[in-house]
């Protein structure tokens, strides 16, 4: 296997930001790792000791035949099984508003990394704020397209919620960066509420 | 109608006798100097491993890969069969451009200790007496197995192994080898497999085991001396084996109540349905090519063993400071080693936060899955021995390029 820039270029800049934040050649676990997208541009990019959960058996079989380290498993009863400090990163990708214990998975997070790195799709955004004020209809948008009654997306939080999380956790938030609807990073200095209100997604660098 | 034959076909049964003492086969012999420790304290003094290669070992002895052979297998993983004359049992898995690919990996199947294939085992001659073993044979562990394995890959110069893949009692010794020679392997493929053998899988077994030995013709397990054989025995235990091998939506699939040659039942006890009929097809082939006495010893084996227990009751322990890469593989409706088991053993390389890939594949083909055509699985070892061989430094081979 080579590594092939093409195959990162053309994958979600989100994922690339997200990786500029794992130091090179560190252990990580990819929660919730879907196709394995990110874990490859991790073992291209960052030269990383990746591994892998992933709740749909189709996803880690094809992560495996791929040759990515990833087993079937769930983000809010394994995680448990890991021993503390056992990566330098454990990851949670898109994937936070999807588990059923938000706070115990994040819990459980910053206990098997030594840092955490979170990424999430921002509820506090302009659309989704003008789709519940004027349609008065739980808001489906080009990122977050389902209905309400068929969702993976059970607990939304907004960037100022996930704050308050951390808080809560004990938990530093040694970087974070907020991302507009084209994916790339809000420049920086640019206030909280304004990132609450035009970030589509953010992610947090975390550790305790 | 399948014939029921209580009589041995003669070819086959010489075949096997045959290869017992004399294998188409590679042998390791191992005088009194250096006689093999076993679980149950016996030095099993003078005794041989038969075993088959294919592939070619590279200069730095870094491509060696140990296919384990499940219960009633044997070393002729790819190869024709040189008693039954069928293909080999993993011909799918184990060839040039295969998953486990002989154009780059050197690949090592040998017949376990115990077994009926040209290894000692209970059917070959005691020194002692003169003898066929019978029941004096010692009873060999999972371990034992292994350690056999391990001196085999000692005499042959290699230090480490790039791979251990086995399924069924050969998962049992992948993981044997993982916990047991931690720096001697690289990479692990357990496949339909436990960390230990169910309550229900040693009442299966003692089934078996009972059958057999209730078969007059076993003689007390002296039938080699008395000229015997207790085919019908050890055919009800291959039987009642082979149903667990199966699921019942693959029994159905393949012959729900069909009747056997006839319209209706006969109000009699021959094999009026399809199932009965294949089912002692199958338990009496299996006798003309397996060993009464070898099927007690390896079931045996399989039923003590408990890696667990073994490591102070913390499958954990077992795997501490692994540097293995991990493959683990088990099938939706595998319930002889039901997918449960191998997430235990998932949880306890997680605990020491081990390398480990983990692929349940959908199939109702039951526990035989991991012998048959199942692309999920070719594709999941093919991807994960490429990346490991990757991190090994092992360079594609020709076909790759």
């Amino acid at each position: 296997m080579t590594v092939q820039p093409t195959s990162v270029q053309a994958t979600r800049v989100d994922l690339l930001l997200l990786a500029e934040m794992v130091d090179p050649g560190s252990r990580v676990l990819d929660v919730g790792c879907g196709d394995g997208a990110l874990l490859r541009i991790l073992a291209e990019t960052r030269d990383v000791d990746g591994r892998g959960i992933e709740l749909s058996q189709s996803g880690v079989n094809q992560c495996v035949a791929r040759g990515l380290s990833v087993v079937q498993g769930d983000a809010d009863t394994d995680l448990v099984n890991y021993p503390d400090d056992a990566f330098d990163f454990a990851i949670l990708s898109q994937t936070i508003q999807a588990t059923h214990r938000p706070l115990e998975v994040l819990d459980q997070l910053l206990r098997i990394g030594k840092r955490a790195i979170v990424s999430f799709p921002n509820f506090g955004h302009w659309k989704i704020r003008r789709q519940l004020m004027f349609r008065g209809r739980m808001p489906v948008t080009e990122n977050l397209s389902y209905a309400w009654y068929d969702t993976p997306n059970i607990h939304f939080c907004t960037i100022k919620d996930f704050i308050v999380l951390c808080r809560d956790l004990d938990a530093k938030v040694e970087r974070s960066i907020a991302l507009n609807a084209q994916g790339q990073r809000m420049g920086l200095g640019i206030p909280l509420f304004m990132q609450n209100l035009f970030g589509e997604q953010a992610i947090f660098l975390l550790s305790r | 109608m399948v014939e029921v034959k209580d009589k041995p076909s003669v070819d086959t049964n010489g075949r096997r006798q045959e290869q017992m003492l004399t294998p188409d086969s590679l042998v390791m012999s191992y005088g009194e100097d250096e006689p093999l420790a076993l679980d149950c304290g016996v030095d099993l003094a003078q005794y041989s491993i038969a075993y088959q290669t294919y592939g070619t070992l590279n200069a730095d002895k870094s491509n060696a890969v140990i296919v384990c052979h499940a219960l009633t297998g044997d070393q002729h993983v790819a190869n024709v069969h040189p008693v039954t004359g069928k293909p080999g049992w993993w011909e799918t898995m184990v060839g040039p451009g295969k998953p486990i690919d002989t154009n780059r990996f050197f690949v090592i199947c040998a017949n376990h200790i115990g077994g009926c294939l040209g290894s000692t085992g209970p059917s070959s001659v005691n020194p002692g007496t003169g003898r066929a073993y019978g029941l004096d044979f010692p009873v060999i562990t999972i371990r034992d197995m292994v350690r056999a394995q391990a001196h085999l890959v000692d005499r042959l110069g290699i230090k480490d192994l790039f791979c251990v893949v086995g399924g069924s009692m050969g998962g049992m010794q992948v993981l044997e080898w993982a916990a047991t020679y931690k720096d001697r392997v690289f990479a692990a493929i357990p496949i339909a497999t436990a960390a230990r053998h169910s309550s229900q899988n040693i009442a299966f077994h003692e089934v078996g085991r009972q059958a057999v030995m209730a078969d007059p013709d076993w003689r007390g397990g002296r039938y080699i001396d008395e000229g015997t054989q207790p085919r019908k025995g050890l055919a009800v235990a291959r039987m009642a084996a082979h149903i667990t091998y199966l699921s019942d939506e693959a029994l159905h699939r393949k012959f729900g109540r069909n009747l056997q040659d006839r319209d209706r039942v006969t109000f009699g006890f021959d094999a009026d349905f399809q199932v009965e009929s294949y089912l002692r097809h199958q338990g009496y082939t299996f006798v003309d090519r397996f060993d009464a006495n070898s099927y007690l010893y390896m079931t045996r084996a399989m039923d003590y063993f408990d890696l667990a227990a073994d490591h102070g009751g913390d499958l954990a322990e077992a795997f501490k400071g692994t540097e293995t890469r991990f493959c683990c593989v088990s099938f939706t409706s595998d319930w002889l080693f039901p997918t449960e088991e191998m997430r235990t053993v998932v949880q306890a390389l997680n605990a020491v936060a081990a390398n480990v890939s983990f692929v349940e594949i959908e199939t109702d083909k039951g526990h035989d899955a991991f012998l048959l055509d199942e692309p999920e699985l070719f594709d999941a070892v093919s991807g994960f021995l490429s990346a490991a061989a990757q991190k090994r430094g092992l360079e594609p081979n020709d076909h790759e390029i």
